[in-house]
């Protein structure tokens, strides 16, 4: 909350004073939807890896391993721990906003959608992370190479309009810039890319990492030898 | 075979070979019947460990089936790891949560409805009744290796697995310990402990068995094991001293003290004859006195370190044998 007060008081006040509208809507207004995306990317993946990394590095996950609990049980433990918080976190974010902007929220179904699918997600692939990982350096890599740099390039506190044409083709490459314009298309209706490739995005990478989990499970891949 | 039968855990011809082509189990099979107390011994590195961690789900056999109760540990993994309590060699606890949480989160893992009478019965038996609110960090290694006990009882296990247990701990938490091993044993609790004391076995165990290069060598009662490889001495404390064996008695398997002042016969406690009465009519013949006479039987770890040495020579002898062809 601290740190989302931050951005709005130095994106929104100090900055965004100096900056125009974008797509209609003020620049503090506008930045919502990619702080709230920033956070739940990093805070899922952070949250899973995290959750299950730490039992296989202290040695307590034998109790798990050994406990009559099946894979999917496992995952929709941890998993869906980490993604309500993301999920709270993300909630927690808005309502912050909500103190320094005057919100609207066009479909706030489509909103809640993109909060959880995106939580889901990225819980999975911190998930996944953490499975991976067997140390702490490959832990933090990933969201630290990948992650905020994706975020911060996805069109988060920018509309990727305001780039040369070139760049707009490269940030179409970037996967989340699809979750950052659905997610604020249902704020505002502005988008750069349609809402439901955005949406159909984000199940895909859902069930992506969701194949990857089972696949894990299934070859016992890092944690039963 | 009727169900008063069926042994509560079978092995049959389990292997283990990791990724790296280790072989940690070379087709074992064993059967442990209810209520048994059963101690495997064997040095590092023999394999008890992952057997332990085969049967209860955390190591994935290559071959082999393991039944606990009559069910399989792959197709009934719940009925079977409900019933299964380990406790693990190295000291692996949450470090932030209480005494009094993880064992209630153990007891509810394991399927089980809270019940907060059981789990203060366990932690009073351990003695962890007053630290329950206490953070496991604040623990000394002594109490988070009863926590860990807790835990694995907290499920009330009908099978419990104890992996070298009184690894470093101090007395009073062993006699704790098996207090509580023998009150389980009474009610019916099966227990498999893996041990490096010897005298824990000799005194606790029902069976012994002698794992080594991740094959079991033998698995018997320990009495029998003791009587059928244990071998006996007869000391002699002679009234003046020998310099050297007669040769009126030089026929039987004597030594000699530095001193010469006793004598000790080795005998086979199962051989048909073990050759006292002859030797002692030889001593009276020889006009050889005698002021006292004791007989002292080798334990059970004199017994281990010879089983695990012949298993080691031999599969020396079997690879070199290997290398030469």
């Amino acid at each position: 909350m601290i740190t989302t007060s931050l951005y709005f008081i130095v994106f929104g006040a100090a900055i965004g004073s100096r900056i125009q509208e974008v797509g209609g809507v003020s620049y503090g207004a506008f930045i919502v939807p990619g702080l709230i995306m920033l956070n739940l990317l990093t805070n899922s993946i952070s949250n899973a890896s995290f959750g299950i990394y730490f039992p296989k590095f202290v040695g307590t996950v034998y109790e798990l391993l050994s406990a009559p609990v099946s894979t999917f049980e496992v995952v929709l433990g941890y998993v869906g721990a980490a993604a309500t918080k993301s999920i709270m976190l993300g909630f927690i974010i808005l309502a912050t906003a909500a103190l320094f902007i005057d919100l609207q929220i066009a479909h706030p179904i489509i909103m809640l959608a993109f909060i959880v699918l995106t939580a889901l997600s990225f819980s999975l692939l911190g998930f996944i992370l953490g499975i991976w990982a067997d140390n702490f350096e490959k832990l933090s890599v990933v969201p630290m190479l990948v992650i905020t740099p994706l975020v911060f390039l996805g069109g988060s506190f920018y509309s990727t309009e305001m780039l040369p044409p070139f760049w707009q083709t490269v940030s179409l490459m970037n996967p989340v810039l699809y979750l950052v314009s659905g997610l604020r298309w249902s704020f505002y209706e502005i988008a750069e890319v349609n809402v439901w490739v955005s949406l159909g995005s984000v199940l895909m990478f859902l069930l992506i990492c969701f194949g990857i989990v089972v696949w894990m499970f299934k070859t016992g891949y890092k944690l039963r030898s | 075979m009727n169900a008063v039968d069926e042994p509560i855990l079978r092995v049959s011809n389990l292997s283990k070979t990791y990724a790296g082509g280790f072989e940690a189990l070379k087709d074992i099979s064993l059967e442990i019947q209810k209520g048994e107390i059963i101690a495997l011994l064997g040095p590092n590195g023999a394999g008890k460990t992952t057997l332990i961690s085969a049967i209860c789900g955390i190591v994935r056999p290559s071959s082999g089936q393991v039944t606990v109760a009559g069910f399989d540990i792959a197709r009934d993994y719940r009925k079977t790891r409900a019933l299964i309590g380990l406790v693990p060699q190295e000291l692996t606890t949450d470090s932030f949560e209480s005494v009094y949480n993880t064992v209630a989160f153990s007891r509810g893992l394991f399927g089980r409805a809270p019940n907060h009478a059981h789990l203060e019965k366990v932690l009073k038996d351990l003695s962890l009744w007053d630290k329950k609110d206490n953070k496991i960090i604040t623990l000394s290694g002594g109490m988070k290796r009863r926590v860990l006990i807790a835990k694995a009882l907290a499920h009330e296990p009908r099978v419990l697995f104890l992996d070298e247990p009184t690894a470093g701990v101090d007395v009073s938490l062993r006699k704790d310990m098996w207090k509580i091993v023998k009150e389980l044993r009474e009610s019916g609790v099966t227990i498999i402990l893996t041990t490096h004391y010897i005298e824990e076995a000799e005194e606790i165990a029902d069976r012994v068995g002698v794992i080594n290069n991740g094959e079991i060598i033998l698995i018997e009662s320990k009495t029998a094991l003791m009587q059928k490889l244990g071998k006996k001495q007869l000391i002699l404390d002679l009234s003046e001293s020998l310099s050297a064996l007669p040769a009126a008695i030089n026929r039987h398997d004597l030594a000699i003290s530095d001193d010469g002042m006793k004598l000790t016969y080795t005998f086979d406690t199962q051989s048909e004859r073990t050759g006292i009465t002859a030797l002692l009519d030889d001593l009276k013949a020889a006009d050889i006195q005698f002021r006292d006479l004791n007989t002292t039987q080798s334990s059970l770890e004199e017994i281990f370190v010879n089983l695990v040495d012949e298993s080691s020579e031999r599969n020396s002898a079997a690879v070199n044998g290997a290398a030469a062809e």
